[in-house]
């Protein structure tokens, strides 16, 4: 006999929601496209002015960026829950925290990621000045996985709820509050050169301590969501 | 409703007085019963009776409302009882965009697996022969039987609590789960196995739990 080992059912975890997410790759095409269109509305509803797209690239990139990624946030358990994946998940011999940790990290990589290569295009587009770009880039690749920890944490609480879409965000969006404050203040200093490092201190800080305990109470939450 | 073999190890499944109520409205019980290994449980009792929650509670996925139970001389749930213990429900958890040689492999990334067969030989001996690399999507209702019973065959697990492994199968695929679960007892294993009475594992059954709706 051999048992399944920690790390083997992390790969296999991650390995399994990279597959999925290939095998059907148009869908997570869809929070880029939404990020762009998004991003173009506001040049068309603000006018064409470059001082005052400029000034405000920083955060509608930000907010576009997360406001994409809850599009693909209701999904993460709806699957595994319809065809019975998660209970396969919760009766495995592994920690569930572990296999969540995997599932959490897939999504990142699935949904993030592309979100990160198409910001830079996207702020150069509202016209950025290059000093903050980098800034912008480093403040999204801190804000993006404690976004995306929080959600999946809160996606586990309201797995056993249909349609919990509205209620997701109506929980979320308040806990992304801080998350935009550090990190549009951050690129915001950069475009005043001032020094920026702080706030994202403060972003990699909580996102340190939120991948220690969200795994944790993702697990807790969602046993808890799926007491029936 | 007592045990047969082995009498001298502890049950593998022993329930005193177990009974599950929702909302103060009775599910099942109370229930006595014990299974060790090298035996066949049967659980029957009409649809709505409470066998699929009598299942769920052994598996540790709801807590009993009253009496206790233990699972490998463990509390349901805990670790050592989800370490030695395979499930198959109504969902069978296979991924439906993924092949069923890759649903397999997840399995065993997660359980783990027996030294033999592979992956491949026991989709074979399912009966699956050529749809290895087909996506689930695309196999019948009772193929995709076939590929939760051809993963459930390749855990290691000692105990398998089987929610109506008949459902969906032809005749050949009933002979076949009947001849996983007499080898998974000859091999010292043991199996709860629920049905509604219409289909059913006859010899070798060493305890019926019956369910009054």
């Amino acid at each position: 006999m051999s048992a399944a080992s920690l790390g083997g059912a992390f790969r296999t975890m991650l390995v399994r929601d990279l597959l999925l997410a290939w095998r059907r790759r148009g869908d997570a095409m869809l929070p880029v496209l939404y990020a762009i269109i998004v991003a173009t509305l506001f040049p068309f509803a603000l006018g064409p002015e470059h001082a005052l797209l400029a000034r405000i690239a920083g955060g509608v990139v930000l907010v576009t960026v997360l406001l994409a990624m809850l599009l693909a946030l209701d999904n993460v358990f709806r699957g595994d829950l319809d065809d019975g994946a998660l209970e396969q998940m919760l009766l495995a011999p592994q920690p569930l925290s572990l296999l969540l940790a995997a599932r959490m990290l897939a999504y990142w990589l699935v949904t993030a990621l592309p979100l990160l290569l198409v910001a830079p295009v996207l702020a150069y587009m509202l016209g950025l000045e290059p000093a903050a770009q980098p800034v912008l880039l480093l403040a999204l690749l801190l804000a993006t996985p404690l976004l995306a920890l929080l959600g999946i944490v809160l996606t586990a609480l309201t797995a056993g709820t249909r349609r919990s879409g509205m209620l997701l965000s109506l929980m979320l969006l308040p806990l992304a509050v801080p998350i935009v404050i550090f990190a549009a203040g951050a690129v915001g200093a950069a475009q005043q050169g001032l020094p920026w490092v702080a706030p994202l201190a403060w972003l990699a800080a909580a996102l340190a301590l939120a991948l220690v305990l969200a795994p944790l109470a993702c697990a807790t939450a969602l046993r808890i969501a799926l007491d029936t | 409703m007592t045990p047969t073999l082995a009498s001298s190890t502890p049950p593998m499944i022993e329930a005193r007085g177990l009974g599950f109520a929702r909302r103060d409205e009775g599910v099942f019980g109370p229930l006595d019963f014990a299974l060790s290994g090298g035996g066949i449980g049967l659980i029957e009792g009409d649809n709505g009776s409470g066998k699929t929650t009598l299942l769920r509670v052994l598996a540790g996925l709801l807590r009993p409302s009253f009496g206790t139970a233990r699972v490998l001389g463990a509390e349901p749930g805990s670790e050592t009882a989800r370490e030695g213990t395979a499930t198959m429900g109504h969902l069978l958890g296979l991924k439906a965009d993924l092949s069923a040689l890759e649903n397999l492999r997840i399995g065993m990334g997660l359980y783990g697996h027996k030294p033999t067969p592979g992956p491949f030989a026991m989709l074979t001996q399912v009966g699956l022969e050529g749809y290895a690399d087909e996506p689930v999507r695309s196999l019948s209702a009772g193929q995709k039987k076939r590929v939760a019973l051809a993963r459930l065959a390749l855990l290691p697990a000692r105990l398998w609590l089987l929610d109506e492994p008949y459902a969906n199968l032809d005749r050949h695929g009933i002979n076949l789960v009947n001849d996983l679960l007499t080898a998974h007892a000859a091999a010292g294993g043991a199996a709860l196995v629920t049905s509604h009475g219409a289909v059913s594992f006859h010899q070798g059954v060493t305890c019926t739990v019956r369910l009054a709706a």
